[in-house]
């Protein structure tokens, strides 16, 4: 048993290969048999991987999901920022420079709507919370961008741990949320084209959820999202710890 | 060769990110901005250029389709990683700030759909 464990251990990468192709092929089988193919293939794999990850969390009590288990510890090399960010930029291979260009001012208007709507949101549901002080509203609302933004936030303007977390905690919610309901609204709000894409992309800023929801939607809508919310991160460091925060001081 | 190809993937992502990180410490921004995106504009440009001149074999294009089809199970694989715990077990406040601002995005989409559309198609 020790053998196959340390043996798993020094081969992480390609356990984390078998691992999710066993996850995909359970997707694309519950997907298939079980709904009918009503929900894509991917949408079920991974939801299944939250699935996974949740119970993993559960199991370990720690932050990384599967990969908290060692045999798995793989799963955190294939899932991580490096792997997802190569496969992105692989993805623009079949974009069409014509489609960005035409979209660009759409875009770049999204992306600070989509940062400014979001921060406005969580400040003010932080206020209902019982939040007075610009710091820690400012450091929630900017989790409620992505959960980079956030502690990036916490940490310029030196909020309290507690709410660091809490805004970590907040931008994880946002990612998982965006990923699980993307494929749900998509028809409701005609995300269909590269146009509406790049849009969703920069207003709903994390990387995470936009590339995990499109991929679970439309694949070949994956490159024009992504493209405009790898911005969106930057555009929230840049706007919340400064601009919004000192409106948010003016305004209390 | 199929190497060619993604060894030309892996380019455009270092050229990319490296311009995402010196635009951040540039504007004094502590995350890397864009770099995806420029990496993705690189790839789209330099594919084109090459592929115009013939310099880009059908072989090359096949290391970077392995990957753009490998994307859908490394975002399984990130799936599988994520904190869902601290997200479920964080408390309303949490929830409702991860989830609220979200439906007001979505509400923006058609709308922007809307105003930046109509210009175009005249």
């Amino acid at each position: 048993m020790e053998i196959v464990i340390n043996f798993f251990e020094k081969n992480g990468l390609i356990v984390a290969f078998v691992a999710v192709g066993i996850i995909s092929y359970l997707g694309f089988l519950i997907s298939k048999h079980v709904l009918k193919n009503k929900i894509p293939g991917a949408a079920v794999s991974i939801l299944l991987g939250l699935i996974v990850a949740y119970f993993a969390g559960l199991h370990t009590g720690g932050s990384k999901g599967i990969a908290d288990i060692s045999i798995f510890s793989g799963m955190s090399l294939l899932g991580g920022s490096m792997f997802r960010d190569f496969a992105i930029v692989s993805t623009a291979m079949g974009a069409s420079f014509m489609l960005i260009r035409q979209t660009g001012l759409a875009g770049a208007i999204s992306l600070v709507l989509g940062t400014t709507v979001s921060f406005v949101g969580g400040s003010v549901i932080a206020m209902f919370f019982g939040y007075h002080d610009a710091k820690s509203i400012a450091t929630i609302g900017a989790g409620a961008c992505t959960f980079i933004v956030g502690p990036v936030t916490g940490a310029a303007l030196q909020a309290s741990s507690e709410v660091i977390a809490l805004s970590i905690a907040t931008g994880v919610v946002k990612s998982i949320f965006v990923t699980i309901s993307t494929p749900f609204i998509a028809p409701y709000i005609g995300l269909n084209n590269a146009h509406s894409a790049m849009i969703y992309g920069g207003m709903m800023s994390t990387t995470s959820g936009v590339s995990a929801g499109l991929a679970a939607t439309d694949t070949k809508l994956v490159p024009y999202g992504a493209l405009t919310a790898t911005f969106a991160t930057g555009m929230g460091c840049l706007l919340c710890p400064s601009v919004f925060y000192l409106i948010l001081e003016k305004i209390l | 060769m199929v190497i060619y190809g993604v060894s030309f993937l892996g380019a455009c992502y270092i050229l990319g990110q490296l311009v995402g990180e010196f635009l951040a410490k540039w504007i004094g921004v502590k995350a890397n901005v864009g770099g995806v995106g420029f990496a993705m504009l690189f790839l789209i440009l330099a594919h084109d250029y090459f592929n115009k001149r013939n310099l880009f074999s059908a072989e090359a294009e096949k290391g970077i389709l392995f990957w753009s089809q490998m994307y859908i199970p490394v975002i399984v694989a990130m799936s599988a990683t994520q904190n869902v715990v601290v997200a479920l077990d964080s408390g309303l406040l949490a929830i409702l700030a991860g989830v609220i601002p979200v439906f007001m995005c979505f509400a923006c989409i058609p709308l922007l759909v809307k105003l930046t559309k109509s210009p175009l198609n005249n």
